[in-house]
């Protein structure tokens, strides 16, 4: 029995470490975030616009540009991340993520008629970007339980939702060219055009919705032992994947209303994270978060310095970065197992 | 004593399960048998509200299960279902979703739940495998980290819906020796089984459930020499006496 207990100690403390890495990681994110772009702003100018209100050039910069565009890649990514590490649980299907079941498309979908109706901020954007992100979900859910799908196939239905989501908004755009949301920035995903108008109601949200996750990881471990298994448990498990839908279509959809259309960061860093930490909601929810939003944050500082003066979409960046980086987990995992 | 009073309960369009009585006591293994489709399976699952029962009661140790909540059903009765996934935690970890309906919101397992998960798998000489991943046991491990799981939930009936399935004959009489072990330690063990002769040599009581109904409950010998055997499966149980073992009387090839 002390075996047990000390074994369970190790992966304390290893959690504890990955912890303290992935909030090291956020930070050095953050910083670079704030500090590198088109001009560079130095710890003794950050220090100066700070004494002074920032009313000097470096604090308008700070204050205007970096602060609102690396708080969003913060808080979007570690969305995306956490709401994919929700929804594979949840469908019990590790290729399950935001982009690839159709939640954002249905995110999307809802921003782009939003738009069509001259809104472009505000608790009123999130909310239909989560409404549109639920409906989403939730169609891919229950179609996938009424036909007894398989796990292949809750992601071939998700596929298709995805498909005839993204063609409404391209329809939409289409018939209303003064919609601009949808352009090919939007698709990829990218910060250039983040406001406090849309970041804050989006922040509140995501920030809510992760507190409330963190006390729900246990159900969410038991949701993984299966429909009966659970229930056998005492859970109400339909209950409770209504419950952790609407958190990761909270997430997702908060995240699409502030980046657009941000793919693989709810599928590579759920992956990347659970290698090292295992399958345990209390240590992957957490870490996701982090990774997650450090990961977006890097990748949009890299999108903005490797061109300059130009700037691409850090949904590009992303995808150049993720793919292999994917390919080489995948790679150097085969044979093994995801779990310690 | 888990007793079951007139059960009816079914899926959307299809009723199973018609007018189930039956009695199933503490510290005795009964088997439940019948032919593929008579609703043994669907029995399970209308015990532990899995399935919503139609009409009829059931009470456990006199209180109504109708009466509780999810969580306080599971805590009386545990129920391994057949059909598992294997979820990506290690056997440590699945021992300790046992604690789970002893648990209030938010559910932080305490220390008191991971001695009662460690003395669980203790038990079912599990606790070596505390760190290895379900995922790479045999089928036989499987079975004994879902039962040290059952044991940490401290129900006081285990249901088990054909535990059997799936492990070669050295493996099925190490299970039932476990469940014939937890049967005299105190424990109410139910287990839909499919092997006749297993289930009639290692259970204290046998039911025998036949289109949806209870048509026979009683001792094992009682069930054999009824007949009801080969009037249900269409085959013939034998027992032999020298042995005290049941076996299958195999027509001439």
């Amino acid at each position: 029995m002390k075996s047990s207990v000390t074994s369970s100690k190790n992966n304390q403390k290893r959690i504890k470490l990955l912890y303290l890495a992935g909030a090291l990681f956020f930070i050095a994110a953050a910083f670079s975030g704030i500090c590198l772009g088109s001009t560079r702003l130095t710890i003794a100018e950050l220090s100066e616009a700070f004494a002074k209100g920032f009313e000097t050039p470096a604090g308008r910069i700070f204050l205007y540009v970096r602060l609102p565009r690396t708080a969003a890649c913060l808080v979007c990514g570690g969305a995306l991340a956490v709401s994919g590490a929700v929804i594979q649980c949840v469908l019990a299907n590790r290729l399950a993520s935001p982009s690839v079941i159709g939640v954002n498309a249905g995110a999307g979908l809802a921003v782009t008629l939003c738009t069509a109706f001259g809104i472009y901020g505000g608790f009123r954007l999130s909310a239909a970007a989560f409404i549109g992100a639920f409906l989403a979900v939730l169609c891919v859910s229950l179609a996938s339980r009424g036909l007894g799908a398989s796990r292949g196939t809750v992601i071939l239905l998700g596929v298709a939702l995805n498909s005839f989501l993204n063609a409404i908004s391209d329809a939409i755009v289409t018939l209303i060219p003064e919609v601009g949301v949808m352009s090919s920035d939007f698709r990829v995903g990218e910060f250039s055009s983040v406001t406090y108008k849309k970041l804050i109601p989006a922040a509140v949200i995501v920030i809510l919705s992760l507190a409330v996750l963190a006390t729900l990881t246990s159900e969410l471990d038991v949701l993984t032992l299966g429909e009966e298994s659970a229930s056998g448990l005492g859970m109400n498990t339909r209950a409770a994947r209504i419950v952790f839908l609407l958190i990761a279509s909270l997430l997702a959809g908060s995240a699409v209303s502030v980046a657009g259309l941000l793919s693989f960061v709810g599928l590579i860093v759920p992956h990347a994270v659970r290698r090292v930490s295992g399958s345990r909601s209390s240590g992957l929810i957490g870490l996701c978060a982090l990774f997650g939003g450090g990961f977006v944050c890097l990748c949009d500082t890299a999108a903005r310095t490797l061109f300059a003066p130009y700037e691409v979409p850090v949904g590009i960046i992303m995808a150049f970065l993720g793919a292999p980086f994917f390919v080489f987990i995948l790679a150097k995992g085969k044979g093994g197992h995801s779990d310690a | 004593m888990l007793e079951l009073e007139n059960i009816s309960a079914g899926y959307k369009n299809k009723r199973v399960l018609e007018g189930v009585s039956l009695n199933f006591p503490k510290g005795k293994l009964t088997a439940v048998i019948g032919a593929n489709g008579s609703g043994k399976s669907t029995l399970l699952k209308a015990i532990v509200g899995i399935i919503p029962r139609e009409s009829g009661r059931i009470l456990a140790d006199g209180s109504d299960l109708s009466a509780l909540s999810r969580r306080e059903t599971a805590r009386r009765i545990a129920y391994l279902p057949q059909g598992r996934s294997v979820p990506d935690m290690t056997v440590g970890q699945l021992v300790l979703h046992g604690r789970f309906p002893h648990l209030s919101y938010p559910r932080r397992y305490r220390e008191a739940d991971r001695r009662i998960a460690a003395e669980a798998m203790e038990r079912m000489g599990m606790l070596g495998y505390a760190d290895r991943p379900l995922a790479s046991l045999s089928g036989g491990m499987k079975q004994n980290a879902y039962i040290a799981m059952a044991l940490a939930q401290d129900a006081e009936y285990i249901l088990l819906d054909e535990p059997t399935t799936y492990l070669d004959i050295s493996h099925q009489l190490g299970l039932m020796r476990t469940l014939r072990g937890l049967a005299d330690g105190g424990k109410g063990v139910i287990a839909v089984l499919h092997d006749l002769p297993l289930a009639f040599s290692y259970s204290d009581l046998t039911a025998v459930i036949d289109g949806g109904r209870a048509v026979m409950s009683g001792s094992p010998l009682e069930v054999c020499r009824s007949g009801i055997i080969s009037r249900v499966f269409g085959a013939e149980l034998v027992y032999d006496e020298a042995r005290g073992q049941f076996g299958y009387a195999y027509p001439p090839v």
